[in-house]
């Protein structure tokens, strides 16, 4: 009797101790009946063992039963997979979030491994458009899986990782960019698309600045909802912050919020937002002024004289430019006087961000220091030119003098000869 | 007989030609041997202020070789220079009193005090300068 | 007359300050020598004044050298700064600047023209063997000259040329680590090599310069203008003072006058400062007259045989130079075979630098 207790205490302690309870690190079991078993199977079955050759969890020693529970020293698949030694198998699309959030929610585990790691990730995802839906039981709205992959997780650092900054687009892109997925929630699936003519995409993905933003940036990655028409502004205004703030004192700010309008999307657009160009100030067909100012306002105008400020800087610089580039190209140098019309752009520059304070007579402000630099360096060019020519009439005087010297040399040869 | 007066206007014309290529040689010459009226290129090192100019936690943007640089006066006191071209995309960064560092304004790029990139978009530090107070002046120089 | 009676008057005067220096300095044999000196006259005569033009661009070399260096600083941190400076601030500092630039090139082609015509006219013979030996020298020393004052600017291709050319001096065995450093004042390129390569170019090349020019001269002096084989006596001679020496004047004006153009109308680039720390950009390459050398060590195979391509072309490019050196005392005796072998080397040799040249250019 006495034996009898002895080992069923013994045998439950050692399940006690073998059955994982959360997924702390044990040292990868030498065998894992998970995996040999799985391989050996092949085809679907053994799909999730490959991919967790470049998994991250993996690679801190975490393996199957950690996640999925189960017994992985057993050869038996019932007593392996068995429920009462804490295999959950695949969990369904609303169990996902608890699923990962197991560790991930937890500071003590996570602290463990990445002790830097955001453990919110599922309360987020509660509050977002995705948790939402799957909460409410729609198994095609996103969960963990669907961008971070189930079992080839890859951190966010990891270039190959859906995830990383220059792939994110094309994640979302998976449902987001389907028409008829997205039909069946009334949203629109050209977002992505818009995006990619976008000049933050060039940015991202063509100069590789990876500071440039992308779908996360503005909606949020685990809480993940399209901002709200007032927000919008904020969420431009963290990178681009004295646009934001010239705005938000500009009599734009007050009209905007009365009428309900989303202050940077009215005019640069969400997803589209094209490089901005001086066309989009002003008067002309491709105005944005125009969509609600009309000729004769004091708006009309002070959109017609900014325009004019911006345009008159740029085709100073222009004409600096070309002064310069001509006195270059025949050879002189004038790398000093190009370099000093930096300074008038960076004045353009500063110029078009005052644009956003619709006052003319700001962005004038903004503009003259431009255009002394500009008038300089035109100088400056005018002045080469005149040496070129300086330096062309001073080369004829120079040559018809030697070509007499030669010829009265000759004279002289000549003279001498004939007398001998 | 040679001709005696042809015989001096050729050599009239000989000197006369000859002399002027010499005067188109050494005039020349001449004027480069005078030192121009600007006596050396400031490329290297430039008189960025003087010392009572800057108060304490203030800042001044100069003109270094080709390139905008920034003075700081920290709130210690000390003397601090950067080049003024923020490491993003090439703006003129700022000195912002309120938070004491350098910002730019174009994407919000921040740098401390060591001209290291602490937050937004600027990927590298700001290339320091040497300061040197040399009397009233504050020189500023290529380290 | 009164104008005979000035004559006289000026050539009294003239003799008598003559007598003092000729007292002191023995001047009267140096006059009496010029005045008996002579040149042949032929079909070949126009190859005798490139010598004079080598040696008129080597003194406009020394006067725009001495003059850039009155503003040039040879450190990497001021040295293009200081071309620049030269360039836009001072007076006519870009026509001198350019004038040097050009000139050196000039210069070099006039050697390449003076040293092929002495070659295939065979004034190298008997006798005239030293005068051989030291031009050939003087031509290597300008090949040193160019390449030590093409680095001085301190631009990206000057950086990049140096480089890759200090790299093929380490090809040379057994001394060639030593002579990189030694060139290079280092291990790699740097503000150390500048002031080294400015130290060769100004100071250590120009008096080797001096010391051979000297020599060469005093024994083209010595022994007169060599007539070539093919002209037969008797050859009628001019007076080397003022005949020969006007039509040099001449020829001097007009070599002048196309350097003030070519200074003025194609002024000698600036580029951009160099950057030790950037990539090589493309189309890096010596200065022509190295093309031909540079251009085939790039056709070389890497391997020929059991030794290295590179190592075999200079070892090649060391014969060839050896060789030029003893051309009077090989192959003198006197057998047409000999002098067709000769000749048909020159002509090779001719055709293997032009071809090599354009090559390089045309890639």
């Amino acid at each position: 009797m006495r034996g009898k207790l002895i080992s069923t205490i013994a045998v439950a302690f050692w399940l006690g101790l073998v059955a994982p309870r959360d997924a702390t690190a044990q040292a990868v079991p030498a065998r894992n009946t998970c995996v040999s078993c799985h391989t050996e199977a092949g085809d679907e079955l053994a799909v999730p063992v490959k991919m967790m050759a470049d998994d991250i969890h993996a690679r801190r020693g975490l393996s199957c039963a950690n996640c999925h529970g189960g017994d992985p020293n057993d050869d038996d698949v019932d007593r392996s997979m068995d429920p009462r030694k804490g295999f959950v198998g695949k969990p369904g699309s609303k169990q996902v979030s608890s699923f990962c959030g197991k560790c991930h929610s937890n500071p003590i585990t996570m602290k463990r491994f990445n002790p830097g790691l955001r453990v919110d990730q599922e309360a987020e995802f509660a509050t977002s458009i995705h948790g939402k839906r799957v909460a409410s039981g729609d198994t095609k709205a996103a969960t963990c899986i669907s961008c971070h992959s189930a079992h080839g997780v890859r951190a966010v650092k990891d270039p190959n990782a859906p995830v990383y900054p220059t792939r994110v687009a094309d994640t979302c892109a998976r449902c987001h960019s389907n028409s008829d997925t997205m039909k069946a929630y009334g949203i629109p699936a050209d977002q992505v698309q818009k995006y990619q003519n976008s000049i933050h995409a060039e940015t991202l993905l063509k100069k590789n600045d990876l500071s440039a933003p992308t779908c996360n940036d503005c909606h949020g990655n685990h809480g993940a909802a399209p901002p709200s028409t007032t927000s919008v502004a904020n969420i431009c205004g963290t990178c681009h912050i004295r646009q934001a703030e010239l705005f938000s004192k500009s009599t734009h700010k007050s009209t905007f919020e009365a009428m309900s309008l989303s202050d940077c999307v009215v005019c640069h657009g969400n997803h589209e937002i094209k490089r901005p160009t001086d066309e989009m100030v002003g008067t002309g067909s491709q105005a944005v002024c125009l969509t609600c100012h009309s000729p004769g306002e004091t708006g009309f105008q002070a959109a017609e004289a900014m325009h004019q400020g911006l345009t008159a800087l740029n085709a100073r610089i222009a004409e600096a430019d070309e002064v310069l580039g001509r006195a270059a190209h025949a050879g002189m140098e004038v790398s000093k006087a190009r370099f000093e019309l930096q300074d008038a752009r960076d004045s353009l520059v500063n110029a078009r961000v005052v644009v956003h304070s619709f006052a003319p007579g700001e962005v004038e402000k903004a503009v003259s220091p431009g255009m002394e630099v500009s008038d300089k360096a035109y100088q400056a060019g005018l002045n080469a030119l005149d040496e070129l020519l300086f330096r062309r009439k001073g080369l004829a005087v120079s040559l018809v003098v030697i070509a007499l010297a030669a010829f009265s040399i000759y004279l002289k040869i000549r003279q001498i000869e004939r007398g001998t | 007989m040679p001709d005696a007066s042809r015989r001096s206007f050729i050599d009239y014309f000989l000197g006369t030609t000859l002399g002027a290529t010499v005067v188109s040689i050494v005039y020349p010459i001449i004027e480069f041997l005078i030192p121009p009226a600007l006596s050396e290129a400031p490329q290297n090192s430039v008189t960025a202020a003087t010392a009572a100019e800057l108060q304490p936690n203030k800042a001044k943007i100069f003109k270094f070789g080709t390139r905008p640089g920034i003075l700081i006066r920290t709130k210690d006191g000390e003397w601090r220079a950067f080049s003024a071209v923020c490491t993003h995309l090439n703006c003129t960064v700022q000195y912002r009193e309120d938070q004491e560092h350098i910002w730019c304004a174009c994407h919000a790029g921040h740098f401390d005090l060591n001209g290291i990139n602490v937050a937004g978009p600027p990927p590298r530090p700001l290339e320091q300068y040497a300061v040197n107070l040399s009397g009233d002046d504050v020189v500023v120089s290529k380290r | 007359m009164s104008l005979s009676q000035n004559g006289d008057a000026m050539s009294t005067r003239r003799s008598t300050v003559a007598t003092w220096l000729d007292e002191r300095c023995g001047l009267e044999a140096v006059r009496e020598f010029a005045a008996r000196k002579t040149v042949p006259v032929h079909r070949h005569t126009i190859w005798y004044y490139f010598g004079g033009m080598a040696l008129f661009l080597f003194t406009i070399q020394v006067v725009t050298g001495i003059l850039l260096l009155l503003y040039y600083r040879p450190s990497a941190e001021s040295a293009f700064e200081s071309v620049q400076f030269i360039m836009t601030e001072v007076r006519f500092g870009w026509l001198i600047r350019s004038l040097h630039s050009w000139s050196a090139n000039v210069l070099i082609a006039a050697l390449f023209v003076h040293m092929f015509s002495v070659f295939f006219l065979r004034a190298y013979k008997a006798r005239r063997e030293l005068t051989w030996t030291s031009g050939v020298f003087l031509f290597f020393l300008s090949l040193a000259f160019g390449f030590s004052g093409y680095l001085l600017p301190w631009n990206t291709l000057a950086f990049f040329a140096t480089k890759v050319g200090t790299e093929v001096a380490g090809v040379v065995p057994i001394v060639g680590s030593f002579l990189v450093r030694f060139l290079r004042g280092g291990e790699e390129v740097t503000g150390a090599t500048l002031t080294r390569f400015y130290g060769f170019h100004v100071a250590i090349l120009p008096a080797l310069t001096t010391a051979l020019l000297l020599i060469h001269l005093l024994l083209v002096q010595r022994h007169g203008m060599h007539i070539p084989d093919s002209v037969k006596p008797p050859v009628k001679t001019m007076k080397f003072f003022p005949n020969f020496m006007l039509r040099d004047a001449i020829g001097w004006l007009v070599a002048l006058g196309a350097l003030a153009a070519l200074a003025a109308l194609f002024p000698w680039e600036l580029g951009e400062k160099a950057d030790p720390f950037m990539p090589a950009p493309e189309g890096i390459r010596p200065e022509w007259f190295f093309m031909f050398m540079f251009e085939t060590l790039k056709i070389l195979p890497a391997k020929i045989g059991p030794f290295d391509g590179e190592v075999l072309g200079i070892l090649g490019f060391g014969i060839g130079g050896l060789l030029l050196l003893l051309v009077p005392f090989i192959g003198t005796n006197g057998s047409r075979t000999t002098a067709l072998v000769f000749k048909a080397a020159g002509i090779i040799a001719i055709l293997y630098i032009v071809i090599f040249t354009v090559a390089g250019y045309v890639k």
